[in-house]
Order: C-alpha cells, then structure tokens, then sequence
C-alpha cells in the first residue's frame, strides 16, 4: 500500500516538476532536461504499478514498458542533441 | 494468414516493403529515389491488394507467428484500417512523383551539399514513415499503436528537420521535444489500462466495463494523442514545423501524419470511451477553438505555406468535432463523414501544399500579397491551388462536401445544434481565408514580359498537385467506394446494437 504509493506520487510530483520547468524556459537544453525529468515520473508510475504485494514478484510486463520508453527516451534524446548542435553551429558561422 | 493477393501476403508487403526500401535507400544513397519509388510502388501494390481480399473475404486478422493475443501481435484489417492504408498509399505515391519531378531521380554534381542531403535522406525517411503508418493502422493492441506513433513521430520529425534551414531545424526540435511529451502521456496510459485490464489488446479491452482507471487512462492517452495530432490548444508546435518543412515533406506531415494520430484517437474512444458527457463536450469545445484559432491566424498570417499550415489546424478541428457527436442517434453518421472529411482533407491539403510549393518556386518567396504578380510559370500551380481550395472549403461536389454533409447530417438528426453552427460557421471562415489566395491569383497583373508569351510552362510538380486537386474535386461523385469501404468490418457503432460492434479475432480461423 505505502510503497508504492510513495514511487506514484514521487512520479506525479517530478511529471510536475518537469512539465513546469518546459512551459517556462526557453533553452532547448533546459527543455530537453526537463523531458528527462518527466519520464522518470512517468517510469516510476508505470514501476509502482507493477507492484503486487510484499510476497508476490512484480508484474514483469510494465517494467518492459518502461524498458520500450527508456529506449525510445534515449534515441529522442540524442536526435534532439544533434539538431541543438546544428543549430548552435549555424549560430556560429552566423557571428562570425 | 490472410489470403494471398497474386501469391503475396498483402500484410507482409505492406510492413516488410516500405521498410527494406528504407534500408537500402540509406545503403545506396545514389539509387536513393529509385528505390523509395520501387518501394512506394510495392506499398501501393500491398495497398491494393488488400483492399481486394477485404472485399472478398471480409476482415482479417493475422496472428503474427501463430501467438494468439494476448501473448501475440495480432494484425488486424478491417475496412477503416484499408481506408486509411489505400488513402496513405495513393497520396504518397503522388508525393514521390513529386518529388522526382523537383529534386530528379539521380543527384548531379553542381548541387550543393544540403540540396543532395536533403535529397538522399528524404527517401529512407519517407520508406520508415510509410512502414510506420501502415504498421500502425494494422495494429491492434495499444502498445503497438504506441510504437508505431513512435516511429511515425520520429521520422516525421527527420522529414521536418531536412531543410536544414535554422527556421526547420529549430520547428523540428520543437516538434520533437513536445512530441516526446505527447509519447510519455500515451505511454502512461497504456500501463494504466494495463493496470486496469490486465491486457493491452483492444479486442478484450472492448469488452470489458469501464472503469475509472480506464477513463482516466483514456483521457490520459487522449492529451498525449491532441499533441501529436495537434489539436487545439496543443497545436502549437504544428505550423511551423510544417510550414518550414521542404515542399515533400509538408504535403505529408499535413495530409498524413496528422491523420496517423487521429484515427490512433478514433480508434481508443471507439473500443473505450466512457458513457459521460465531459468528454464529448470537451473535445467539441477543443474542436470549435481550433476552428476558430486556426482560420484567425491564417486570415492574419502573411506568408502562403503558414495559412495552408493554419488550415489544417482548423480542419483538424472540424474532424474532432465527431468526438463532440458520439453518443447521438447518428452517430455512424458523424463518424462515416469525419473520416471521409480525413480523406477529403488529406487529398487536397497534398494537392494544396504542393501547388503552394510550386508557387514558392516561381516566385521566389512566399508572401501572400505579392501573388497577384506571379511569373507565368506558376500558372498551373495556382490553378491547382485554386481547386484544391474548393474541396477544402467544401463546396459540391467535392470530398470535403459530402464529408462536411455527413458530419451534418449526423448533427442535425443528433439535435445538437451548437456544433451544427460551428461546421457551417468553418465553412464561411475557410472560404475567407481561402479567398485571401484566390483573389489575388484570379485578379493577376500581368507583367510586362509575359506578354507574347501566353503559354506556361508544365512541370511534372504541377501535374501531379492538379492531379490531387482534381480528385479532391470529383471525390464527391465517387464517394460511395470509401464509404461502403469502410463499412466493412462494421468499425461505427449504430444506435440499434448496444453491444460492441467490432469482435477483434472473432474472426481468427484463418489461422
């Protein structure tokens, strides 16, 4: 009962954290971290609701859903990171 | 497995093709727009066929390696998934000839780097999108549908991002981030219907009683999805990324992409939506707002690729507009025309992205107030601009009206007149800001040079954008075809038949 309701609201609170911190910067670093913040509520949601009970192991088909988004977080984060450095060049050779 | 069109399993060509020409387009990258036509003609070809042993065996389901849900993937055909797959198939070929006509079938030496990359890459991207699209109106657990939407948003963003203008690059890193947002939500609801069902199948899902937890997961899944189809008031991220998008690329992030998230929507609020009347209302409220936002802004906006951007806000609007109707004694009305307004709308958002494109080309630029002096080349393409603009304002007897007929149709016998005076007001909206671009192209000045010279020059590009115009045009007339399609498999639910209309499996003996 407390367990996992602990990891649920933790979930809600950093989905707010996050959701909060990209409505109001600007940076696309700061957005992108803020992205990051609220899949990991978003995980830990989806791990505490695997849960079962103190004997019983935990439902292993949520976790694999958490897996399918870790992975799909990772490659969205890298294809992001790279058109931030396309533009941050394209500022470049702007200055200069 | 489904029965076999000329020795092939339609299914397998439909995932398996688009996706090997995506591979070897980016391992032969100077055959780049070859293979992505072989592979636009194998999915038309899957496209085909399917809808041929739709009609002549009904709906089918395939157990992906004999695993029955829900262990097991099923892919499922019904005549809404052939619908959005033949409408997918034909607007993208008609997008890569397009493409061959402007950028050419080889790359030559005097193009410039970002011209050639933009060229290679488009058609891997474009394959994967294909192979994503057609892998997600074939899926029919939410899982899958989740995955597909992941791969359809990731190349989508790729196809954005291929200007290599800063403009794109900074609307495609917008688009991704809000994007990943909007994948984040879905997934939450899909483990929270896991949670609430134990399984992630429709079929079963369908069946069951709602509970809060799967209204909440609904609605959940719901934000994610007016994200990425952008639906009033998260459209936002939308016009720029289509409007700075190249010319390709636009006319399939607007016509398709779009619609890929919509029918993700249609197909959850069919299998599950709670009987209250919060949801109808709000989507119609969120429905009127774009209708409204959308068509403000492109009455406003400047530049030609932005209002064709803010009009498929509005249009988007006017298709969630069916959610506002379910519940209502015509309900299979509303959705029968909601559809076809998808079909009506793609076509001519294609046909008008890639006019403006030709447009833009001519003249150099995209302002909208210097239409009026267009060189003479650009004359088939406002031409076709012009009759795309008919069906997407919906006069007869064009797609959009029959679509907008429907959708009425529904309303009116629903008695719910509110959002009956919202479809009419879009009507007069969408012909005003349309009438920004026509006026200028009817009442052209002529330049001086043109003079002896009435004649205008035909691209391939204005061919193919007239082409979809006129389809869009004539749709009306044909209309019946798509509509008795997508009544096979019986998708709508109808007021007589409480019982869930669609048996996901049911029909699982072709194993």
């Amino acid at each position: 009962m407390t367990t996992d309701l602990i990891y649920a609201f933790a979930g809600i609170g950093l989905i707010g954290i996050g959701l909060y911190r990209l409505a109001v910067s600007s940076s696309a670093l700061w957005q992108l971290v803020a992205v990051n913040v609220i899949s990991v509520g978003v995980g830990s949601i989806m791990i505490a609701s695997a849960y079962r009970g103190p004997s019983v192991p935990a439902d292993p088909v949520p976790q694999a859903f958490v897996l399918t988004g870790i992975v799909v977080l990772v490659a969205t984060t890298a294809a992001a990171l790279c058109i931030v450095r396309r533009i941050d060049e394209m500022n470049d050779d702007h200055d200069t | 497995m489904t029965p076999d069109f000329l020795g092939l399993d339609p299914k397998s060509v439909l995932l398996l093709g688009p996706l090997l020409a995506g591979t070897l387009s980016v391992l032969f990258q100077r055959a780049a727009a070859v293979i992505g036509l072989v592979g636009m003609g194998v999915g038309l070809f899957g496209a085909v066929g399917l809808a041929v042993t739709l009609m002549e065996h009904g709906p089918m389901a395939t157990q992906l390696a004999g695993w029955a849900p829900p262990l097991g993937i099923q892919l499922y055909a019904d005549g809404l998934a052939v619908f959005m797959i033949l409408m997918t198939a034909w607007i993208g070929a008609a997008v890569g000839l397009f493409t061959v006509g402007s950028w050419g079938i080889t790359t030559s030496d005097q193009d410039t780097g970002a011209h050639v990359r933009a060229r290679t890459y488009f058609w891997p991207l474009w394959m994967l999108l294909l192979a994503g699209l057609n892998a997600l109106y074939l899926a029919t657990d939410i899982f899958n549908l989740f995955v597909t939407l992941e791969i359809v948003g990731l190349t989508a963003v790729g196809l954005t991002a291929l200007a290599g203008t800063r403009q794109s690059l900074q609307a495609a890193l917008r688009y991704l981030i809000i994007g990943l947002v909007g994948s984040l939500m879905i997934l939450l609801g899909v483990d929270y219907l896991y949670t609430a069902y134990g399984r992630v199948d429709l079929g079963s899902i369908q069946s069951a009683d709602t509970s809060i937890t799967a209204t909440l997961a609904l609605l959940i899944m719901l934000a994610g999805l007016a994200i990425k189809a952008a639906i009033f008031p998260l459209h936002f991220w939308m016009p720029d990324a289509h409007s700075s998008a190249t010319v390709p690329a636009s006319a399939i992030l607007s016509a398709l992409v779009v619609k890929a998230a919509l029918y993700m929507a249609m197909r959850l609020w069919l299998a599950f939506a709670p009987p209250t009347d919060f949801l109808p209302i709000l989507f119609g409220v969120m429905g009127a707002g774009a209708i409204f936002f959308g068509s403000f802004q492109a009455l406003r906006t400047r530049r030609l690729k932005m209002l064709v951007a803010y009009s498929t806000v509005a249009q988007v609007g006017l298709v969630t507009l069916v959610f506002a109707a379910t519940g209502t004694i015509e309900a299979a009305s509303v959705w029968r025309g909601a559809v076809f307004l998808m079909l009506a709308h793609a076509i001519a958002k294609a046909a008008m992205f890639l006019a403006a494109g030709r447009l833009i080309e001519e003249m150099g630029h995209d302002r909208i107030s210097s239409l009026r002096r267009l060189p003479a080349g650009g004359k088939p393409a406002a031409f076709a601009f012009v009759i795309a603009a008919i069906s997407l304002v919906g006069l007869p007897p064009s797609g959009g009206f029959v679509g907008k007929w429907l959708l009425l149709d529904g309303m009116i016998a629903g008695e719910i007149w509110i959002w009956v005076s919202v479809v009419l007001i879009s009507t007069v909206l969408s012909a005003s800001y349309m009438l920004r671009v026509i006026g200028r192209l009817l009442r052209r000045s002529v330049l001086p040079s043109e003079r002896q010279d009435g004649s205008a020059n035909w691209r391939l590009g204005d061919g193919v954008a007239l082409g979809l115009a006129l389809v869009a045009l004539v749709l009306g007339f044909g209309s019946y075809l798509p509509l008795n399609l997508i009544e096979i498999g019986a998708p709508f639910p109808t007021f007589t038949a409480a019982e869930p209309a669609v048996t996901y499996g049911a029909d699982g003996a072709d194993l």
